[in-house]
């Protein structure tokens, strides 16, 4: 009596699952076969495309004249590479110093950094086009550097996780450095950095990504400036009525081309975050 | 009491001996001097190096405040008043343009300089420091660091000033400077209302009694979308927290097979970037999207439902739709824990005849809140303002003829449209100033209740 309704049950909790990841797949696999579909337009009648075809993804990197895709992909992949190497540098050097070092305006930093967090992200962003003007990087090939510097710059707000991360490695291997006639410095780079691969893989990952993944400030950025589009401004603007019937399955094509990396990075990404969270030193 | 003791014992651990107002009443004529040209003191003291940097320090700020920054401060009470003007040049037969004055910039510069002289000021009273800390090695005839030294230390015990330097700059001009210019502005009429975007002035707190007056148009919006980002802010944490942890315990069953599959499929939707997502969700649910035409071509509905054009149906669309994206985020969270839970906590309960029910409400959920509040509390703040999922989405939409605001707006994409879209810039800095309130008043509220808070180190 009792195993049969064990078995029910577990029956059931597999068909809910079953249920519940289908949904949960759904969308994805949809635009998986939206991006081979023959058929041009966004209204389709049957969920299955009738005709399958590659010109989609063809067109996306041939077609230049209206949205140009392949440029997007490498303004956004320029920028990313910059912005990943000056985040890592920040996040790196205010954590080990929030960790590490002990000195006065280490608190209130850190109470500021707190408050910073508060206030809605972009609300400051007609401000930063405003010096960005000022500096004169709002036009042309320096969009560039301006995306670079609006998805860096505060990087160093952004601390949490790996001093976090640092506050696990035992502080005995620091004062054995400091007996040993090491400076700071050099524990920092020569014993924290080194036992820290989890974290740095996960703050690299994480910074490279973000200029994919943001859309808001690279629009404000951006403006009417189609060559310096970022990937996401490129794919919202394939959505839009003008361009959404000849676009829409380039569309889905172009979100297949920028998640596969994307997806995989993440995956990446979970297992050091894991590995982080778990802390550096074992035992 | 304890609190007391401690907040004691951190004064003195930086507490610094040589201070301004020593400098000033003890300091000799030289550290007095110091006070108006920077790194006297130190030139004096054999630190020529430093005492150069400071004194450079001090001439490039002369120079810019002469140059712009006492212009740009005598404007900032009027912002300016010149209009553009048309002249007619006779030489060259045409109609000239003279420059007018522009509001925004004269305000932007006049905040950019009273931020350059604060962080001068604080380049200041280190000098001085510095200046009279030499004075008193050199009376006391201990050893005065070279620059070398001075250098040298910068790696070791100094290292957070080399370290903190970029960051902090960073900060300061592209997240400090823009808040402030931007909350500056929420005291002006900035706005294209009246077509004050060229010249404005200072209008006080007006633009905050406008917004916080219910029987004003804007008013009544602003408490609607208030408790609209509320109410989405509750639903989004506590559904997708409540959900995502079920699911989990599901997951983590003895009797379920496959668990790594299960959890593949929910990460998945994660790994896809959210905006990608999104708009797929969108076009899926527009009245000509596939989910209608499907449900129609099957008869299940004889008109498209109204995903994005009802405001009921859109809130609940933008929630559940919320839910997608939040659970498998849970899921991750979640799942680590859940196996941390102690056994015997269950085995206990197994002989003590509890069922599933029980243990979830007796020992899961309080083990889980335990836990995870500060989470929950990073949640609930992310939440209210989380731009993508209702920019992207529904766009605020369905919006009311002649609002601002939709009926799904939060005050974040509010705020968004009320400066991209509407270049109503006042009332936009208005409304940043308030969101900041709200999420200061729900994280003071709960952070000072969370252990991590009270004890920054106490797990180590």
């Amino acid at each position: 009596m009792n195993s049969a309704r064990k078995k029910v049950t577990n029956v059931i909790v597999h068909i809910l699952l079953a249920i519940l990841a289908f949904i949960w797949v759904l969308p994805v696999f949809w635009v998986i076969l939206t991006s081979f579909r023959g058929e041009k337009g966004s209204y389709v009648s049957t969920f299955f495309p009738k005709t399958y075809t590659l010109n989609n993804y063809v067109k996306l990197f041939t077609d230049t004249s209206i949205l140009d895709f392949p440029k997007m992909f490498m303004n956004t992949f320029i920028i990313a590479i910059f912005t990943c190497i000056i985040s890592t540098v920040f996040v790196l050097s205010v954590s080990y110093c929030m960790s590490r070092m002990r000195f006065k305006m280490r608190k209130p930093y850190m109470n500021i950094a707190m408050i910073l967090g508060l206030f809605p992200s972009f609300m400051s962003m007609i401000a930063v086009y405003y010096i960005l003007k000022a500096l004169n990087l709002v036009n042309g090939s320096m969009i560039r550097l301006a995306l670079i510097i609006v998805f860096s710059a505060g990087s160093g707000v952004g601390f949490y996780v790996a001093k976090g991360f640092f506050d696990t490695i035992p502080k005995a291997l620091d004062e054995a450095a400091i007996i040993d006639g090491a400076t700071k410095w050099q524990t920092f780079t020569k014993i924290t950095i080194p036992l820290s691969k989890p974290i740095i893989v996960y703050t690299v990952l994480t910074s490279f990504m973000a200029p994919w993944l943001d859309f808001i400030f690279a629009k404000v950025i951006c403006r009417a400036d189609a060559t310096q589009y970022t990937v996401s401004i490129g794919l919202w603007k394939m959505l839009e009525k003008e361009y959404i019937d000849s676009w829409y399955t380039c569309f889905a094509a172009g979100a297949v081309v920028v998640s596969v990396p994307i997806a995989i990075l993440f995956l990446i990404t979970q297992k050091f975050y894991v590995e982080g969270m778990s802390g550096a030193v074992k035992g | 009491m304890k609190k007391a003791e401690a907040k004691k014992k951190r004064v003195k651990e930086f507490q610094d001996p040589y201070t301004v107002t020593g400098a000033l009443v003890k300091g000799n004529i030289i550290t007095k001097l110091s006070l108006l040209i920077m790194g006297l003191g130190n030139i004096a003291h054999k630190q020529v190096i430093k005492g150069l940097i400071y004194l450079a320090v001090e001439i490039s700020w002369l120079v810019y405040m002469i140059q712009y920054g006492f212009y740009s401060m005598s404007m900032l009470p009027s912002l300016g008043w010149r209009e553009q003007q048309k002249v007619w040049n006779d030489a060259k037969s045409i109609f000239e343009y003279t420059a007018g004055d522009q509001s925004s910039l004269i305000l932007l510069y006049g905040v950019a300089t009273i931020f350059v002289t604060f962080l001068f000021i604080i380049v200041w009273r280190d000098s001085v420091k510095s200046g009279y800390k030499v004075e008193l090695l050199a009376k006391e005839g201990k050893h005065i660091n070279t620059f070398k030294e001075d250098f040298k230390s910068l790696f070791d015990k100094n290292l957070h000033k080399l370290l903190l330097a970029g960051p902090i700059m960073g900060v300061l001009v592209f997240t400090v400077l823009p808040l402030l210019y931007n909350i500056t502005m929420a005291f002006t009429n900035y706005s294209k209302i009246g077509d004050k975007l060229v010249l404005f002035d200072w209008v006080g707190l007006a633009n905050f009694k406008k917004i916080l007056n219910i029987k004003d148009g804007i008013g009544g919006q602003f408490y609607s979308v208030l408790g609209w980002t509320l109410i989405w802010a509750v639903f989004a944490t506590v559904l997708n927290y409540i959900f995502g942890m079920i699911l989990a315990i599901v997951i983590n069953r003895k009797d379920t097979k496959a668990k790594g599959f299960w959890r593949f499929c929910f990460v998945i939707s994660i790994a896809v970037p959210q905006f990608v997502s999104l708009l797929i969700m969108r076009t899926m649910l527009q009245p000509t999207g596939i989910v209608n035409t499907l449900l129609l071509k099957y008869g299940l509905i004889d008109k498209a439902l109204p995903f994005f054009t009802s405001a009921t149906w859109a809130r609940v669309t933008v929630i559940v739709i919320n839910l997608w994206v939040g659970i498998p985020y849970t899921l991750l969270q979640v799942t680590g824990i859940l196996q941390n839970i102690p056994a015997e906590l269950y085995e206990a309960a197994k002989i003590d005849g509890a069922n599933a029910v029980q243990t979830f409400f007796k020992i899961t959920l309080p083990y889980m809140l335990f836990v995870m509040t500060p989470y929950l509390i990073t949640q609930f703040t992310g939440n209210i303002n989380n731009f993508n999922v209702i920019f992207l989405l529904s766009g605020g939409n369905p919006t009311g003829v002649g609002d601002t605001a939709g009926k799904t707006d939060l005050l974040v994409t509010w705020l968004y449209k009320l400066t991209v879209d509407k270049s109503y810039y006042n009332l936009g800095a208005v409304i940043g100033i308030m969101t900041f309130i709200v999420l200061a008043i729900v994280a003071l509220v709960t952070y000072r209740n969370t252990t991590s808070y009270k004890d920054e180190e106490g797990f180590m």
